[in-house]
């Protein structure tokens, strides 16, 4: 499945580094970027997300996966500040983050998407755009009224998107509302807006969800192309060849738990992620050993 | 039928004073509703705090009417915090909820006998535009303008006045919603969870809209006081806002044109249906092979529904309003 994977220099570099790293949930990672201890979430009765640890290597791109339900988006909720955690302590880049809003750890260099894509439809694709750029002295409205204060930074914010938008081939659309984009150019548009922000950690959720296989190849692309460039990739999937293609490094969640960990070829032999997926605790599997894509 | 009084009674309600301080009301509205998508059902009450700035003046202070501003200014803030700390935080519907409630309790609070010291209660505030009145260069006791713009001094002082800061508020909106800080806040109408997933501080974007477009409500407010020389607590009910809200969408919402001309043409069709209605039946009622279809007494409720089915033909067949982008309506629910 994985025969013919071609290693760029910093995939290369990303593997090398977590070579030496025991495949066992929860394991320390010798730089991690974003660390993340004891975080509950119980919803009623549920408890939705119940990490002990878990640590993402900087430079690599690591999956979650999991089953329907496992609790990967929450944890994204949680971990972004979109959601409060019951217990629980994190730090991205050396950086607590326990009780940071969301629109604070966006500034901070951590930037999400998400599973439903929100693309601003009435909005222009180059509007959607700039608006992802930080710290834009305009967005004061005291000096919205006074363009020579805000005119300079919107054209270098301009160039940036458009430079954006021809790496993700939606320069065509530049002009055109957002709301006529399909599914899968909205999910590259809401990518490279996340981009404007100057990540150096993107968390995607589910990146592939309702994009063609055409499409594919080259949002595959896309996110080995942000390793490329020194960011941190996180991203929740339920396509495991995108999985395998990508990843450097697989986490797996079940019933809110870490279960898992490994290189994305550990992974898929690993018998408690199959049992996980399938439920052999139940009796014997239908599907045999394969695991679901 | 005196089709010729009709028309010129139509034409000069475009510019009226009625249209101006709707005008003021809607470019306030237009901010929070139609840019940020925030529902403020309760606009009559920033126009009280307008009103009221002023009244006070005269009431209770007793100082000069241009402390009315920043007395009424104070009042605005007040209002926006009271309203949106605990709303802005939830979703939109709740806003409006609140809202509406809002209003009616400031309407009730002001004429309540218990403060008729500091509003004058029922009764209201009256006699305090004197030094307003004092400022215009016109002579009241003369005609100015040509017909059927005609005015008496004072009127057309007062109209002049009301237009211009119509023209002041609406280039300012117009800028303010073509820089990068208007982008985030329509950005904020289309989804909210977005926007703060790149950085923006949301909750204080929905604040700033919401005390600006109040401030823009206050301003309307004070012009429709000093026009009539008094504040009269049941003139800032709920009627008002919705009336506000219809010559808005008239207009089209996100569009400094739209809320401008909408009550504008609000106005007009209000008088053309009055008018031609008076008409009608100023020689008695109107009545088929003897059954009486309309009477004298009966024209002014007759209007509003006149005017309720034409606003209903107009959302139907054109639901993006006058000015309104149908491009940007087709995209709803995709």
């Amino acid at each position: 499945m994985v025969a013919d994977r071609v290693y760029t220099e910093t995939a290369q570099r990303a593997r090398a580094a977590l070579a030496g790293v025991q495949p066992a949930p929860g394991v320390a990672k010798p730089d991690p970027i974003l660390l993340a201890d004891k975080v509950k979430k119980n919803f009623g009765g549920v408890t939705a997300v119940d990490v002990d640890h878990i640590e993402v290597q900087r430079g690599s791109i690591t999956a979650l996966i999991g089953p329907n339900g496992a609790g990967k988006t929450t944890l994204f909720n949680l971990l972004t500040g979109f959601d409060t955690p019951d217990t629980g302590e994190w730090r991205f880049d050396g950086r607590s983050l326990a009780k940071v809003v969301a629109h604070k750890t966006a500034s901070m260099g951590m930037v999400r998407t998400f599973q439903l894509t929100k693309s601003l439809t009435k909005m222009s694709v180059i509007e959607n755009m700039k608006l992802g750029a930080t710290h834009q002295v305009g967005e004061r409205w005291w000096n919205g009224l006074f363009p020579f204060r805000w005119k300079a930074q919107e054209k270098l914010i301009e160039q940036r998107a458009d430079q954006l938008l021809k790496r993700f081939k939606l320069d065509h659309m530049r002009n055109e509302y957002a709301g006529t984009l399909s599914g899968g150019q909205r999910k590259l548009l809401e990518m490279s807006r996340a981009l404007m922000t100057n990540p150096r950690l993107v968390m995607l959720d589910e990146p592939m969800a309702g994009v063609n296989p055409a499409l594919k190849q080259s949002l595959n692309e896309h996110i080995r192309g942000l390793r490329d460039d020194g960011m941190t990739v996180l991203f929740v999937e339920h396509d495991m060849d995108m999985v395998h293609d990508v990843s450097d490094w697989v986490i797996v969640m079940a019933e809110g738990r870490i279960i898992a960990e490994g290189t994305p070829e550990a992974i898929a032999a690993n018998p408690a992620v199959i049992e996980a997926y399938l439920g052999a605790h139940q009796g014997k599997s239908l599907l045999g050993e394969e695991t679901p894509s | 039928m005196d089709w010729l009084k009709i028309l010129e009674n139509t034409v000069s309600s475009l510019v009226g004073i009625d249209a101006a301080y709707f005008a003021l009301a809607a470019l306030g509205l237009n901010i929070q509703f139609g840019y940020t998508g925030l529902l403020n059902f309760g606009q009559a009450a920033f126009m009280a705090c307008g009103a009221y700035g002023i009244g006070m003046t005269a009431q209770y202070f007793d100082v000069s009417m241009w402390y009315g501003i920043p007395i009424a200014l104070a009042f605005v803030v007040i209002l926006s915090l009271l309203v949106g700390i605990p709303t802005l935080r939830l979703r939109a519907d709740y806003l409006a909820i609140v809202t509406i409630a809002t209003a009616e309790i400031v309407r009730l609070f002001v004429r309540s006998v218990r403060f008729k010291r500091f509003f004058g209660g029922s009764d209201g505030i009256n006699s305090f535009s004197t030094q307003f009145r004092d400022l215009s260069p016109f002579d009241p006791s003369k005609q100015y303008g040509f017909r059927p713009f005609q005015y008496s001094g004072y009127t057309f002082w007062t109209l002049i006045v009301a237009w211009c800061l119509v023209g002041i508020f609406g280039f300012v909106v117009f800028y303010l919603m073509r820089s990068p800080w208007g982008r985030v806040l329509k950005a904020i109408r289309e989804d909210e969870d977005a926007v703060r997933s790149l950085g923006k501080n949301v909750y204080s974007y929905k604040m700033q809209a919401l005390v600006m477009g109040g401030v823009i409500g206050m301003f309307s407010g004070m012009v429709f006081a000093l026009d009539r020389g008094s504040v009269q607590p049941d003139n800032y009910s709920r009627d008002v806002t919705f009336y506000v809200l219809t010559a808005l969408v008239l207009g089209g919402v996100a569009k400094v044109s739209g809320s401008i001309v909408g009550p504008m043409i609000f106005w007009g069709l209000y008088v053309f249906s009055d008018n031609t209605l008076r008409e009608l039946t100023r020689d008695g009622g109107i009545s088929v092979f003897g059954v009486g279809l309309l009477q004298k007494s009966q024209v002014g409720p007759v209007n509003y529904m006149l005017i309720g089915i034409g606003l209903m033909l107009l959302m139907t067949f054109r639901p993006q309003g006058i000015f309104g982008n149908r491009k940007e309506m087709a995209l709803d629910g995709r």
